[in-house]
């Protein structure tokens, strides 16, 4: 019965697709000889293409819903139940190191500068991940912070010769201090109001930098940025880029670290209670403003960091490089990597950066997959590749004593 | 005399053109159970917001006295400064954090009286580390007073009804109250349910020094656990007495039951 209706349904969706297909795939119009060409033959391609691929997709569908029936408790991914279970935890975060220490050195620099690009995506992610994912707060101007990171290594660095690593904590605060500033006056308001506003945000610094000339170099962009010093020591160009690998790795570590931190304490308690209910959360007795304020402001701290990075590595920015797409773009990795979950921010920022780079050879259709793939993990995966996992504080009743467990 | 550890006086509300509170006064005492009571509509939960400062009254005073301090106004703080200075409440239509155990519920409770910041959080020193874990201790404590122990480690989400009640109330109850507010703690609660309620709330007063102001529908519970009880009618206090004054009061009939002909 069920199989028979599938088909049913199939056969009508191809049926349509026939039809919505008809004017661009059957009709072709010989200018020349002015005459139309009509190709059957396509009409009948696109019935069966379109048939077989609602039935895979169907079955996908259905799959999947059964397996939420089955599984409700038990649905914790599977790299969580590796990491989990002490046997395969030591090999298998061994093989991860072994993998990413030696990537520098196996493959040519091209792959090493991408690598890169998606480790600072990771970095990015996982610092918007805190105000998106935990605190639920909707942040479309991320990037205006990352160009703050970025111009602020590049200015410091003309005008007063500062380098890499003294920069690199500046940011930081200077990022801190921007997230304050701009969530100061935006954080009164929220969803949809909050992204819009953010966006605005993220815009005008972009525009305030492509037309302060004096200030910025204006659309021209600054050039010779210098790369960072091993200890007063220059490197040369292929040498650089892996010690910039292995800065930046270095430097997702340091965020994985403290987010993780971040998240298991007092305050990200507080994040994840404000997601929830703002106003139960402010009866309990949390600052709601406060709150706020320290996940956007913490956000922008990496996204500084990933800045100063970025322009060390690419050695000339403009303000091109910081449009509203970048936002999006670190949006997608935290939505498509998992909401809440450092695992699933750092597969996404793989996935969705390194993706691109290896589809250059199909390129003509290159973003049309691209935009498929993110479709597919959204109806097949709505909680992201990797979906969160958090830790959950339990109490162990017969020992009396504090455990913490990990729990969906 | 000592003073009211709750004094309202003259409290107006206005949204717009509506009168939801209208001159309304009230006092409460140490150790009182008091009730709060009207027909629907007729402002009762908007009394519990202007306390708790969700909303700014237009007009009027709100002072505490806890015990051991000096008196102060509550006018104009923000809800969160309100349960830091030891009013807490819980809410008519259930608000738990879904995502979170019962016991992470209970710890968010916690929050104002837990004083690591983003930098210990980070760094974690052992100062940090007790605290949680004196986080997580209290709490159960809490849990185990109110009879949801067993429930611990559960998602809030699956817990019974009754029990999501109870847990607000726990959850209210880590924030050290000295007056709790509770809003139809007894809605949707079925008699058995509502008799373990009745139990919890008299030892909450006896045996954790509370004063409790409730908001409550069921009458046979109000009667029965009520020290003194105030009516409210279209914005309006019309009485306050003892629940056998309160029985016998002919406004408060009226406002439930409407004009009896033969009065007029």
């Amino acid at each position: 019965m069920a199989i028979k209706n599938q088909i049913k349904q199939s056969l009508i969706i191809a049926f349509w697709f026939m039809i919505l297909t008809f004017p661009i795939m059957v009709i072709k119009v010989n200018t020349i000889q002015n005459t139309i060409d009509f190709r059957w033959a396509n009409l009948l391609w696109v019935g069966i293409v379109t048939f077989f691929a609602s039935m895979v997709w169907n079955y996908f569908l259905r799959r999947n819903e059964a397996q939420k029936k089955k599984e409700i408790d038990d649905d914790i991914p599977l790299i969580h139940r590796l990491l989990q279970n002490d046997r395969f935890r030591r090999p298998f975060l061994g093989v991860v190191a072994a993998f990413f220490l030696a990537y520098p050195f196996v493959f040519p620099m091209y792959h090493t500068s991408i690598m890169i690009s998606a480790l600072v995506y990771v970095m990015l992610g996982l610092g918007l991940n805190i105000v998106v994912g935990l605190a639920g707060l909707l942040d479309l101007g991320y990037v205006a912070f990352y160009a703050v990171g970025a111009y602020a290594y590049a200015l410091l660095n003309l005008h007063f010769g500062l380098s890499f690593w003294v920069v690199l904590p500046m940011s930081a605060l200077l990022g801190t201090l921007f997230g304050v500033m701009l969530g100061y006056p935006v954080l009164r308001l929220r969803g949809d109001y909050l992204a819009i506003v953010t966006l605005g945000f993220g815009e005008i610094i972009r525009i305030v930098l492509e037309n302060w000339d004096t200030f910025s170099n204006g659309p021209r962009g600054i050039a010779d940025i210098p790369p960072p010093t091993f200890f007063g020591h220059y490197f040369d160009q292929h040498d650089t880029m892996i010690y910039i690998y292995f800065i930046v790795t270095g430097l997702v570590l340091m965020t994985i670290f403290f987010v993780n931190r971040l998240e298991n304490s007092k305050i990200g308690r507080a994040w994840i209670a404000l997601r929830d209910d703002e106003i139960a959360c402010q009866a309990m007795g949390i600052d709601k403003f406060k709150t706020k304020l320290t996940a956007f402001a913490l956000g922008a701290t990496w996204a500084a960091m990933g800045g100063v990075v970025f322009a060390a590595k690419t050695s000339y920015i403009n303000p091109m490089s910081f449009t509203i797409w970048e936002s999006i773009t670190i949006l997608c990795v935290v939505v498509i990597g998992g909401m809440g979950s450092a695992i699933g921010v750092i597969a996404g920022a793989l996935v969705l950066i390194l993706l691109p780079e290896y589809l250059r050879a199909v390129s003509e259709y290159r973003m049309l997959v691209f935009g498929a793939l993110q479709v597919i993990v959204m109806v097949f995966k709505p909680d992201g590749l990797i979906k969160s996992v958090r830790k959950v504080y339990t109490f162990n009743v017969q020992e009396k004593a504090i455990h913490e467990q990990t729990h969906t | 005399m000592n003073k009211p550890i709750l004094s309202v006086k003259n409290l107006t509300m206005n949204f717009g053109g509506l009168k939801a509170l209208d001159d309304v006064s009230i006092a409460i005492e140490k150790g009182q159970i008091a009730a709060l009571i009207g027909p629907n509509g007729a402002g009762k939960t908007t009394f519990f917001n202007c306390i708790t400062g969700i909303y700014e009254p237009t007009k009027g005073v709100v002072e505490i006295t806890p015990p051991g301090k000096n008196t102060q106004s509550l006018r104009g703080l923000k809800p969160n400064y309100v349960t830091e200075r030891g009013i807490a409440r819980t809410f008519q239509n259930i608000r738990l954090f879904h995502g979170m155990t019962v016991l992470e519920n209970v710890m968010i409770g916690r929050h104002c009286r837990l004083s690591s910041g983003i930098i210990k959080a980070m760094l974690q020193p052992p100062s940090q580390k007790n605290e949680e874990q004196k986080a997580v201790t209290d709490s159960y404590e809490i849990l185990e007073k109110i009879g949801l122990a067993k429930y611990v480690n559960d998602m809030a989400v699956n817990l019974p009804y009754g029990a999501q009640r109870r847990l607000e109330i726990a959850r209210a109850l880590a924030t050290d109250p000295f007056l709790l507010l509770l809003d139809e703690p007894a809605a949707g609660m079925n008699p058995q349910e509502t008799k373990e309620l009745d139990d919890l709330i008299l030892w909450l007063r006896d045996n954790e020094n509370l004063t409790i102001l409730l908001i409550e529908h069921d009458m046979k519970l109000v009667m029965s656990l009520s020290d003194w009880i105030h009516v409210v009618d279209y914005g309006k206090k019309i009485a306050e007495g003892t629940p056998e004054d309160i029985k016998a009061n002919s406004d408060v009939i009226k406002a439930y039951l409407g004009e009896d002909s033969d009065d007029a």
